[in-house]
């Protein structure tokens, strides 16, 4: 099933007819949108209000909460140097997990973007870890297989080479994650095989006509019409990026270790919330990770007009 | 030459299957390896084929089996299934398809809260449910479900309606049919492959969750599979991995079976379904 048909598109936006809203129209519409209306309220908004109230207090869940201006925020950022490390190594993870990750999603999914038998085998068994990859089971799989007596000592020892502890090593805890989450790169790249399946292959034939080699294909052809969809990529994995907790949870059994190198952002948001039940500090940290992430986004559509290339930008 | 290079992709897709696929294998393997072996043979397959490691998981936290961490799993993933189905249909036909005043802003609204991380929501969702007194209950996890706030699901299914033909309304309406109408009689049927991928992702996130249900239930009886794996994990360190990961491998089950139920709706239907809009 493919959910965005061209049907879709061309009807995205507005229904097909266009006409002033009835009476009865807007009360049901009202009606059918009211679960999601109470949901915005009480489950959304009014807590992000709460919340933010709540960083200007010191608040413990036992006792009511005290008002205390800004010292959240100016112990976070003057005099918290956990703080800043969590924030160095969530960077770290997001700038190199991502694109790694993409990078391998679009290297398979041009291999396997060739009539070939069995591509939709291998399709299917490239996604599945994205499917696997966030559960507790294969964090512990992870943290296995990259210790001491894990699988991949085993594999270094065929080829002679010493191996070490690397979820206990504070040089290489950080690895071993971003590895779990290149891991997943099926998600992206079946989005990509999507994208790559509409390109015309006549622009290949044409290309080839003028003599351009497959690498100069790849260069002037494919990457210039997929550019919407790396950054549809691009935005969706560097948000996932900064979300990831699971792993690091359960690789360093809750602490964030070895000596803090696996302290995620989300991370050390939970250990001040509901480790030291600081939760007036971990309402400061969630929202300036909203204003970060939200910043960041921005940024990123900012730099996406200078090199994403809409063929269909006069449709819309 | 074409010939040859046709290979060497081959090759190279095969190369790095083995690479994706060891992890998984590897875990498979050491379940069904007896604990020296599992510290004395690294290859794949053990030598003696044993099941005790998923006797020993099963009963490895003290007074309560994994039993019971399975009807709990399942329990909440069942009912966050139904309540997404609901809540986000009827609010995908809202913002999709009837016409109303404000619902340009309230459709971006939407797509704001899709982008919004849930930590941030956290801690004054925490403090509200625990004065509703629902620490250790299933409640805070399937109740925000029922207000369609999987956002995720809800953009999905207004994509999805907006592709339903709006000739098919009118047909209805002439019939005599309102905005419930037709909500029932065309969108309703017409929706059934976007209501089976929001199911099968729904139980597939809610079974894989770890952060919601890790902050609320904290009472063992209460635990799902992922915080009571976490648990074990904790307890014995890497002295007990044959039994760990025997119910490692037993909590990804459901969802491996999920993927060779619906392959194709889950590596089609949802990843592409936001490339356009």
């Amino acid at each position: 099933m493919t959910v965005a048909t061209p049907a879709a598109r061309s009807g995205s936006g507005r229904p097909a007819i266009r006409r002033k809203p009835t009476g009865r129209e807007t009360v049901a519409g009202y009606v059918f949108l009211s679960p999601w209306l109470l949901g915005l309220l009480g489950i959304t908004a009014i807590p992000m209000l709460y919340s933010l109230y709540l960083s200007f207090t010191d608040f413990d869940l036992l006792s009511s909460p005290q008002w205390i201006g800004l010292a959240n925020y100016q112990r976070m950022f003057t005099s918290d140097p956990q703080f800043w490390h969590a924030v160095r190594v969530t960077i770290v993870f997001a700038v190199t997990s991502v694109p790694l990750k993409l990078a391998a999603a679009l290297a398979v999914a041009l291999l396997l973007n060739r009539k070939r038998r069995g591509t939709g085998l291998f399709r299917a068994l490239f996604y599945l870890p994205s499917l696997l990859g966030g559960s507790v089971a294969l964090a512990i799989v992870w943290q296995a297989m990259f210790g001491g007596n894990g699988a991949f000592n085993g594999l270094l020892r065929i080829f002679g080479i010493p191996g070490e502890p690397w979820v206990n090593d504070p040089n290489t805890a950080l690895g071993t994650l971003v590895l779990l989450a290149v891991w997943q790169f099926g998600a992206p790249m079946v989005i990509f095989l999507a994208g790559l399946k509409q390109i015309p292959a006549e622009l290949y034939e044409a290309a080839r006509v003028d003599g351009a080699g497959r690498f100069r294909q790849l260069l002037s052809i494919t990457l210039p019409i997929l550019s919407p969809v790396i950054f549809f990529n691009l935005v969706l994995e560097t948000i996932h990026g900064f979300q990831g907790f699971t792993a690091a949870f359960v690789i360093s059994n809750g602490t964030g270790g070895p000596t803090d190198s696996t302290m995620l952002y989300t991370l050390y948001l939970y250990l001040r919330g509901f480790g030291d039940f600081k939760m007036g500090y971990a309402a400061a940290m969630a929202w300036v990770f909203v204003l970060a992430v939200g910043l960041l986004t921005a940024v990123l559509f900012g730099t996406g007009r200078m090199w994403v290339h809409y063929s269909d930008a006069g449709e819309r | 030459m074409a010939g040859a290079r046709r290979w060497a992709g081959l090759l190279a897709l095969l190369v790095l299957l083995a690479v994706v696929l060891y992890p998984l294998l590897w875990m498979l393997g050491t379940a069904l390896k007896s604990p020296q072996e599992v510290v004395s043979n690294l290859s794949l397959w053990p030598q003696h084929l044993t099941w005790a490691n998923f006797a020993d998981g099963w009963n490895a936290l003290p007074g309560i089996t994994f039993g019971r961490f399975f009807v709990n799993s399942t329990l909440i993933a069942a009912a966050v299934v139904v309540a997404n189905m609901v809540s986000c249909l009827v609010t995908a036909y809202a913002l999709g398809r009837l016409r109303f005043p404000l619902r340009k802003v309230w459709f971006a609204v939407m797509i704001g809260t899709l982008l919004l991380p849930q930590h941030v929501l956290i801690v004054p969702q925490y403090v509200l449910f625990r004065n509703f007194g629902w620490i250790n209950t299933p409640l805070p996890l399937i109740i925000p479900k029922l207000l369609a706030t999987e956002a995720f699901f809800v953009f999905l299914m207004v994509q999805f309606i907006r592709g339903i033909p709006a000739e098919l309304d009118d047909a209805a309406k002439i019939d005599g049919c309102g905005p419930y109408g037709v909500f029932r009689h065309v969108i309703l049927p017409l929706s059934r492959p976007a209501l089976v991928t929001t199911a099968i992702f729904s139980f597939i996130w809610t079974w894989n969750d770890f952060f919601t249900q890790l902050v609320y239930l904290n009472d063992p009886t209460t635990y799902t599979i992922p915080v009571a794996l976490r648990t074990f994990l904790d307890s014995s360190g890497q002295n007990q991995i044959g039994p760990m990961f025997a119910m490692a491998a037993l909590s990804l089950l459901p969802v491996f079976l999920f993927f060779l139920a619906f392959q194709r709706f889950l590596v089609e239907g949802i990843n592409t379904s936001g490339l356009t809009g």
